[in-house]
């Protein structure tokens, strides 16, 4: 069991570079997600850990080594692929013993091993079977026994759940947390959805084209994103985003000339809200003309435009409400939920 | 809607059974032929429904002196020259392809691309084209007349190494990440994983290269001089103008069944395999 520290990791295809200066300390035990759009990097980031990509420049550690030029098979870590990669002429059993095989650990414990780790997966019945007779999920629980019994340092997870339906995909990431837990294995996770990152994540990773964009536990990620690209990501739906002029008289000015408190300085700033922070308000400052309605049962979802302007926004009302097309509604809003970025820059002020 | 057009089922089924007796038919005679006397083959018309001399036929040319005025090896000898040549052959082109696609498949050295076009090239060189410079290096290698001259020079082949090129393309990349961090090595990861993956491919070209290396002609014919170096497909032809007297058609007729025997029955053998292979699906 270790730790894994990225030190200025640079990686370039030729002459495009992809990853610029990655660096982060993740702790023993800990479970970090690296989350991003599609083409962010995170996915070679996770290679290069594995020993499957060569690192252009910096240092990846692994507990104390340094294991830039160790081939994956020395690196002491387990993969879970997102096409789960068994052998498909092998059984169950003889997948999972494969890599153990190869080592030259003994019989006994090899079996001692595969058996725990079915039983911690519950999948001993399938033991002897082939891949092709089980289904997406027992197999991803078949690449993730094969992870397991390999006892290694550090767990990698490539989007292990991209390929399940949405139902099973939510049972099985709860499994996931449930045995990483209980295994205490520092792991690192990929994936493009968010909600899974919050999820699953001690801490996450926000990857943007290359770049880390915040590295912090989901509350801090959720409640204080450091830049806009953050604040958009993370949270279902998308925070609102509205230009707006801070004044000298502390108060920011919107684009219909609204105003509101709250500014930290002069110039044009970029406001983030949250839909579940506004809240109706017959005399609130934030009037949106309401467009379309998704009721969601526990939630309804206001579509519309700030009034006066063309900029959309989303609101959320408890319960199922009725709004009329067309019709104004009043928001407001605490101060304190309102992020506000640079606008140049996109990082966040204050 | 199903169609219910009588006549046309009638019609398609005819075409059918024409074509199979079309097929069927010259083996039909082959097998007639076999087990009459030779006096009766002399006679017109030719006999349609067999005789009764297909074991003692068959016991003459298997083990030998069946023909009259000739010096013969016995067929039985001449079936196990074939069944080396034609092992020899597809064993080796299998060995041989396989490990050449996985060379150019799964490593990057110098050239690499270069070689795959020579390999690709050399598809324009069938044997026949080649034959006086393959004759004189096999020659002056003192290989005439043996084994290794029979087989060695047909070994090499294109058309193989694509096929399994093609295989090991279709096999996802995870696979083999996911072994290389198991700890396989290239030739583990090629015994262990490629091989068995590639298990009816083997099959299929098993079965069409015997049947290629069994009815190879001219490359025996040049090679070998003495008798008992001969395949069963080259002396056939050589009995029609061994005897000095007309041929002896119901023996020629028992040794050509005789000779299109293995191959029938490696590819009813393999089919099972192969099969079996295509029917199960695997991700």
């Amino acid at each position: 069991m270790a730790g894994l520290t990225l030190k200025n990791l640079y990686k370039s295809y030729g002459k495009t570079e992809v990853l610029h200066g990655i660096d982060g300390v993740i702790e023993d035990g800990e479970f970090v997600v690296i989350v991003g759009p599609s083409g962010c990097g995170k996915s070679t980031l996770l290679r290069m850990i594995a020993g499957l990509e060569v690192v252009t420049s910096g240092e990846i550690f692994i507990g104390e080594r340094m294991v830039n030029d160790l081939e994956p098979a020395d690196r002491d870590i387990a993969m879970v692929f997102q096409n789960y990669a068994l052998y498909p002429h092998m059984s169950v059993r003889q997948n999972m013993a494969y890599g153990l095989k190869i080592r030259g650990i003994p019989k006994d414990e090899i079996n001692r091993r595969v058996e725990e780790a079915a039983d911690i997966l519950e999948i001993r019945e399938y033991l002897d079977r082939k891949p092709r007779q089980l289904s997406g999920g027992q197999r991803q629980r078949v690449a993730m026994g094969r992870a397991i019994v390999r006892e290694p340092e550090v767990f990698l997870f490539d989007e292990p759940l991209s390929n399940l339906d949405a139902k099973l995909r939510v049972q099985m990431r709860l499994e996931i947390r449930k045995l990483q837990q209980r295994l205490g294995v520092t792991s690192v996770y990929v994936t493009h959805d968010q909600v899974e990152a919050m999820t699953l994540g001690d801490r996450l990773m926000v990857l943007n084209a290359g770049h880390v964009e915040q590295f912090g536990t989901p509350i801090e990620l959720y409640e204080r994103p450091q830049t806009l690209f953050v604040a958009g990501f993370i949270g279902s739906p998308a925070m609102n985003f509205l230009p707006a002029e801070g004044q000298a008289n502390g108060v920011l000015r919107l684009e219909n000339g609204v105003e509101i408190t709250g500014s930290r300085g002069a110039g044009e700033v970029i406001l983030g809200m949250r839909p579940e922070d506004l809240m109706a308000d017959e005399a609130g400052p934030i009037r949106i003309r309401a467009s379309v309605l998704e009721q969601l049962g526990a939630n309804t979802l206001v579509h519309g435009t700030l009034e006066g302007t063309d900029s959309e926004m989303v609101a959320s009302l408890p319960g199922t409400q009725t709004v009329a097309e067309g019709q104004v509604v009043g928001f407001s809003i605490v101060a304190e939920k309102v992020h506000q970025f640079d606008s140049a820059s996109g990082q966040r002020l204050g | 809607m199903v169609e219910h057009r009588p006549f046309l089922t009638f019609l398609t089924h005819l075409v059918m059974l024409i074509g199979i007796l079309l097929i069927a038919f010259p083996i039909w005679i082959t097998f007639v032929a076999a087990s009459h006397e030779a006096v009766r083959m002399t006679q017109v018309p030719l006999p349609l429904l067999p005789g009764d001399q297909f074991w003692h036929n068959m016991k003459a040319m298997l083990l030998g002196s069946g023909l009259k005025g000739t010096e013969v090896t016995p067929v039985w000898w001449m079936m196990f020259n074939s069944l080396v040549m034609a092992l020899s052959i597809s064993l080796g082109k299998i060995a041989i392809s396989i490990i050449s696609a996985f060379a150019i498949v799964y490593f990057k050295f110098p050239f690499r691309m270069g070689f795959f076009w020579l390999i690709f090239i050399t598809l324009m060189l069938p044997v026949e084209v080649r034959i006086l410079p393959t004759f004189e290096v096999v020659a002056n290698l003192g290989l005439l007349n043996s084994y290794a001259g029979l087989s060695l020079p047909l070994i090499a082949s294109a058309t193989a190494t694509f096929m399994f090129r093609q295989v090991f393309l279709t096999i996802p990349d995870e696979m083999l990440e996911s072994a290389r961090i198991d700890g396989a090595g290239p030739m583990r990861f090629f015994w262990d994983i490629l091989l068995p993956l590639s298990r009816t491919n083997i099959a299929a070209l098993f079965v069409i290269l015997f049947i290629y290396g069994w009815n190879q002609y001219l490359w025996p014919l040049l090679i070998t001089t003495d008798a008992d170096m001969t395949t069963i497909v080259v002396s056939l032809k050589q009995m029609l103008t061994a005897a000095e007297a007309t041929p002896e058609w119901n023996i020629i007729m028992m040794t050509a069944l005789l000779a299109m025997l293995p191959p029938i029955l490696v590819v009813i053998f393999m089919q099972k395999l192969f099969v079996k292979g295509l029917t199960e699906t695997d991700k």
